[in-house]
């Protein structure tokens, strides 16, 4: 080693200073800020203390507490069924003897290239009352009438999930792919010439093997749905149908920019994010944990 | 038998699925060729009215500089990502200590944190900067991407020790290492990160929304999301702009569809 080793420290924090001077100012600062802002009350810039009053405020706004409801049906609806999606086209596309896999997974990755904007705009005129989807299914004989898709709000909801998941599941299942491509082919075929059935091959040796990449999608995926903004502001403007979706982003975006700004309040709504997604991803951690054990 | 209903349920699966996948491109290529009315009645026929459609398109925006301002937006945030995050990705892998990994695990603490909870606070530092409206406050805040600088550290982890130690007994200096070495060796992994970051600032909504509020400063993202939420929406002008807003990712993905889910990997080694 040519130098001593305080100067290569040095050098060290010279080549790291620059993007922790960026996350001092844009990331820690902001948290700070806003933690400091949820206690204070007011409109606009004028601000007083207010304690736990933002706090106390939560407990009684019906809003709220709706969007937060949607903000978690969307959730435990929605990333579970694409999980298994990602997780079952995976598995069928990582059968080597499989005629067209290249095409079969370009074309369902190819969703994650559109922006959230683009996509919302495609779903929204795709389901529209007299919309293609409507015809299509009335051809199929599936239903007799359009089905309200956006002026209903459980139609609503179903609309943003089918969304999500036309746009994630792809993305998703690139990460199954790769994880797949490490599990030896040998386990297998022997697994094969003991006459294990299919099924139990993915049980016992498949789906053990997946554990991190199910959990590292999860993980992902959650505190993405629990930040929902752009699809649901896009396509149900203004929270939808009686707010049926209205998510915790879009109400913070809302109490800040679009009525009278909110700051401090909005700070508050926004820490409720920050917390369940400390809370869930600790559970999804110990859940792991737990099954890895026996 | 049952071996071969096995795979016609999984040809099956996998075709309605890739049907599923595909079909809302070409209605968005279909859209942009038919007139309002008729996308909402479900006309999968291409229409004639994709001339009409682009000449309101350019009547409503100045396509151009809504192109120059995205483009701009996204170069230099990319450019100026590459740098900052590659450099400290680096650094946090090669120049360790127990401060140095402390502060790196604090950061991945920090990923977790919604882009909500940081909005408003970010919007008083830019006003009281008086960048509101401006560029630089929508590319400021991005450029120390947490994800980014994970990605190079990760990366990182596969350079060859012996490069640098031989480099180091060559007598080259620790930014001459990274410059020379470093970089044309990872080369791979900065084409992947390239294409992360150019896209996520492509497509970006929230954070410019909030920002830029005059309309030769916005981003074609941004004018697709309110020719769209206009009272009564002309439909095949909104896909004409969709179609030209999603071109470049789209060339991007078949271009370099290699480096892309390479890159999506890249965080998961």
């Amino acid at each position: 080693m040519a130098q001593a080793p305080g100067k290569t420290t040095l050098t060290g924090w010279l080549f790291k200073g620059p993007a922790l001077t960026l996350l001092a100012f844009f990331m820690v600062y902001p948290i700070l800020s806003s933690l400091w802002m949820s206690l204070q009350v007011g409109k606009g810039m004028n601000f007083s203390f207010g304690g736990f009053a933002n706090m106390w405020r939560l407990t009684q706004d019906a809003v709220f507490q709706q969007a937060l409801l949607n903000t978690l049906t969307l959730l435990v609806v929605q990333v579970p069924i694409m999980i298994t999606l990602a997780m079952l086209m995976a598995v069928a596309l990582n059968d080597p003897s499989l005629k067209g896999r290249g095409l079969f997974r370009t074309a369902i990755f190819l969703p994650c290239v559109t922006s959230l904007v683009a996509y919302s705009v495609l779903f929204k005129s795709m389901f529209a009352y007299d919309g293609v989807v409507n015809r299509f299914l009335e051809a199929l004989h599936i239903m007799d009438q359009p089905i309200p898709w956006l002026s209903d709000a459980f139609w609503a909801k179903t609309l943003i999930i089918l969304a999500i998941t036309w746009r994630w599941t792809g993305y998703n299942m690139i990460f199954f792919l790769a994880s797949l491509q490490n599990i030896d082919p040998s386990i297998y075929e022997a697994a094969r010439i003991d006459g294990i059935p299919r099924w139990a091959q993915f049980i016992k040796i498949t789906l053990p093997a997946l554990k991190p990449v199910i959990l590292f999608t999860t993980v992902t995926s959650t505190i993405g749905t629990l930040q929902l903004f752009d699809e649901v502001n896009t396509i149900t403007p203004l929270g939808g149908p009686s707010n049926s979706t209205l998510t915790l982003s879009l109400y913070i975006y809302q109490l800040s920019f679009k009525f009278m700004p909110s700051f401090g309040y909005a700070a508050t709504v926004s820490y409720v994010i920050v917390v369940l997604v400390m809370i869930l991803s600790f559970i999804q951690f110990v859940v792991a944990r737990e099954r890895r054990r026996p | 038998m049952n071996r071969q209903l096995h795979r016609i349920m999984v040809y099956a699966l996998l075709s309605i699925a890739a049907f599923v996948s595909v079909f809302p491109f070409l209605w968005l290529i279909l859209g942009a060729t038919n007139i309002s009315p008729d996308i909402l009645s479900g006309k999968t026929t291409p229409g004639h009215a994709l001339f009409d459609n682009i000449v309101k398109l350019t009547q409503q925006v100045d396509l151009l500089q809504l192109f120059y301002n995205s483009t701009k937006i996204a170069v230099i945030a990319t450019a100026l990502t590459l740098v900052v995050a590659s450099l400290s990705g680096y650094a946090f892998e090669i120049f360790r200590s127990k401060l140095s990994d402390r502060i790196f695990a604090g950061l991945l603490a920090m990923l977790s944190i919604p882009f909500a909870a940081l909005m408003i606070p970010l919007f008083v530092i830019m006003a009281k900067l008086h960048l509101i409206n401006t560029h630089t406050a929508v590319i400021i805040p991005t450029i120390a991407s947490i994800f980014i600088i994970f990605y190079f550290r990760q990366a990182t982890k596969s350079f060859p020790t012996e490069l640098r130690d031989a480099a180091r007994v060559d007598g080259l200096k620790e930014w001459q290492i990274f410059l020379y070495i470093y970089v044309p060796v990872m080369r791979s992994t900065y084409a992947a990160a390239t294409i992360i970051i150019f896209m996520a600032n492509w497509n970006n909504y929230l954070w410019p929304l909030i920002v830029l509020q005059t309309n030769d400063t916005k981003t074609i993202t941004l004018a697709v999301a309110s020719l769209l939420s206009a009272y009564v929406p002309d439909y095949g002008v909104v896909m004409v702009a969709t179609t030209l807003a999603t071109l470049p990712t789209l060339f991007i993905f078949f271009v370099l569809q290699k480096q892309f889910v390479q890159g999506l990997l890249g965080s998961l080694k």
